[in-house]
């Protein structure tokens, strides 16, 4: 059995082959990978129109939380409880490696994050503005 | 002969140590005071680093397969480092670029960078080893992730660091689109969880054959190709390359361009082969992208008035060449793809090198600037021109010996003829932007007002390790059967798993 199969208890088989199902149904049956996806595209939408260096790092963020959340739905075990050791023994809990490898991955966001808003400032500091076109403006004016 | 020296207890050590000393010594840097001790420390580290990367490919080359399980956690649960041929010599190249890029730029990192972050520097530089040599030495899918995101966040910072604003746009384009290659890259790897339970990539590489054509996992075999290829600066991913080569310090240039694609195109390359075990596959998506990046990039090239930027579109379409071998996908086209790895890093280095030099004594990289600058400082410019013929693939230099191993390669192949004749004619280009600036270099007349008259040649140390790097280039090229047989055995690890 594939941890597709497993975490979404069949409905991500539904998810996968969802041709032979009710429209409705098949988007429902996985709307949260729906939302990471729609999340990721907003995000990459925004990192890649948006003039602002800021904006561009909220659109990035927005990128990175969809790929958060395309992790956690992955770990979720259909009427799985919380991954805490107790006193029954066969208690179905989700599965804690995505949330744990996503908890990696979001520091690493917040580092990126923080990088790129410290070359923001940066970069203000040096052309005065954090406008993408004034900045390409002002370089092709040096050389 | 390490092996022979070092205890055995040390000896089972050794891929953790490989990744673990430089990451240590990187925040010991911030601690000196001055960057003299600094330099000198990470000089040592990237020494150390060497020494153990020439013992793991000795045992490698002696005894297989090293598999150190990280904490004792055996794999396929805990995190594996899978040491084979195939990252043993990438593992030799990153600590080797690094040693030799330190060790040739004290004097231009004192005077691009001012005194006060030298100490931040070397932390940064260090980082960027560690998390290059990770990606090389993991086994475990996240974890290339994880040490991919290390090296590429000290690589922004050290972009940064250049000594024109325009490094910071530079640094900020390349955090942009490293961002998203990285996030496309560890989505695709959480597809292939979902599908397969497993982030080993060994037990992936077992798992996978089972259901290859399952939606999850061409989605995933998909969005990690794109993730790696921005890594890799493969055509048309390549956009954030040309400004961070012009812009980053000299010394970073020149060990980014050694290593940093190098090491996304080996990852690629283990999951093209080992993983996903479909070449046939990588052969029609990356094979004209291959050849595109080979001709536009090396147009591109011919265009440019700045001889780093002209070395930063060479580099893209080396990795073209390299690309377009991978894509051949036999064992001789993936051995010939080693090959141009390891003499491109060789070419490239020195050729860097050498610009670090003239670049610091004109203060300038326009070529313009250069115009008979073969006079003032001969052994830069000589240094310049045998890395250029080994770039070109001139016989008797390293680059021979790649190019004429991936020709070989070509010929078995079943439309020789045609891909033979688009390596030859980008060969031909290269010689053209190669000629341009030589001919520059050694017959232009400097215009009046500029005083090129009174310049010295570069520093000593500086020109010395430039001097060792050109002479390498043409000992491989005579020498060739060492390179050679490092990248037969890269390749069997790659397409038989031994």
């Amino acid at each position: 059995m594939n941890v597709t199969e497993l975490v979404m208890g069949g409905d991500a088989a539904l998810f996968m082959s969802g041709m032979n199902a009710h429209l409705l149904d098949f988007l429902a049956s996985g709307y949260n990978y729906w939302m990471a996806v729609v999340l990721m595209m907003i995000g990459f939408y925004i990192t890649l129109t948006r003039s602002n260096l800021v904006k561009k790092i909220i659109g990035l963020n927005l990128f990175q939380t969809a790929m958060f959340l395309l992790y956690i739905s992955i770990g979720n075990v259909a009427n799985g409880t919380v991954p805490i050791l107790t006193d029954k023994p066969g208690a179905l809990y989700s599965n804690p490696l995505p949330h744990v490898l996503i908890l990696t991955a979001i520091v690493v966001g917040i580092a990126t994050t923080a990088l790129g808003l410290a070359l923001a400032v940066r970069i203000h500091e040096a052309y005065g503005t954090i406008e993408e076109d004034e900045i390409l403006d002002a370089e092709a004016g040096d050389s | 002969m390490f092996v022979a020296i070092l205890p055995a207890a040390l000896l089972t050590q050794l891929p953790i140590l490989q990744v673990a000393i430089p990451l240590l010594a990187a925040p010991v840097c911030v601690l000196f005071r001055r960057g003299r001790w600094a330099h000198d420390f990470s000089l040592l580290v990237t020494a150390i680093a060497s020494i153990i990367s020439v013992a793991l490919l000795q045992f490698v080359f002696n005894g297989g397969v090293i598999s150190y399980a990280l904490g004792g956690f055996a794999p396929p649960w805990g995190i594996e480092y899978r040491i084979d041929s195939a990252n043993a010599v990438i593992l030799l190249l990153v600590s080797v670029s690094g040693f030799l890029a330190l060790l040739q730029s004290r004097a231009s990192i004192e005077t691009e960078i001012p005194e006060q972050k030298h100490p931040l520097f070397y932390t940064a530089f260090l980082l960027c080893l560690t998390g290059l040599l990770g990606v090389a030495a993991t086994g475990d899918a996240f974890n290339a992730f994880v040490f991919l995101e290390i090296s590429s966040l000290a690589t922004y910072a050290l972009v940064a660091m250049g000594k024109s604003p325009r490094a910071l746009t530079a640094a900020f384009r390349y955090l942009i689109l490293g961002t998203i290659g990285a996030s496309t890259f560890v989505i695709g790897v959480g597809l292939l969880y979902m599908a397969t339970g497993t982030l080993n990539m060994s037990d992936l590489a077992t798992r996978i054959p089972a259901s290859p054509h399952h939606a999850v996992i061409q989605a995933a075999f998909a969005l990690i190709i794109v993730g790696l290829g921005l890594k890799a600066a493969i055509f048309p991913l390549h956009l954030w390359l040309p400004n961070v080569y012009t812009f980053a310090p000299a010394v970073v240039t020149t060990f980014l361009a050694a290593t940093a694609t190098k090491v996304a195109l080996y990852l690629l390359a283990r999951f093209v082969f080992v993983i996903f075990e479909d070449a046939s596959f990588a052969g029609t998506l990356l094979m004209p992208l291959a050849l595109l990046a080979m001709f536009l990039a090396s147009l591109a090239a011919l265009q440019q008035g700045n001889v780093k930027r002209i070395l930063a579109y060479s580099s893209i379409a080396q990795i073209g060449y390299m690309l377009f071998a991978l894509a051949l996908a036999s064992t001789q086209a993936v051995a010939a793809a080693w090959l141009l790895i390891l003499t491109h890093a060789l070419a490239k280095g020195g050729l860097f090198m050498a610009v670090a030099g003239i670049a610091l004594q004109t203060g300038s990289s326009n070529l313009d600037d250069w115009k008979g600058i073969a006079k003032q400082m001969p052994w830069s410019a000589a240094v310049m021109v045998v890395c250029f013929l080994s770039l070109v693939g001139v016989p008797l230099t390293a680059g021979f010996v790649a190019k004429w191993s991936l020709l070989s390669a070509i010929f078995s192949t079943s439309e020789s003829i045609i891909l033979a004749a688009v390596v030859a004619g980008v060969s031909l280009l290269t010689l053209l932007y190669a000629g341009k600036v030589l001919e520059t270099v050694y017959l232009g007349t400097p215009d009046e007002q500029n005083a090129t008259a009174n310049l010295r040649e570069a520093p000593l140390a500086m020109l010395l390790v430039a001097l060792l790097v050109a002479a390498m280039n043409i000992y491989f090229g005579f020498n060739g059967t060492m390179l050679s047989d490092l990248s037969k055995r890269a390749a069997l690890a790659l397409l038989s798993g031994f």
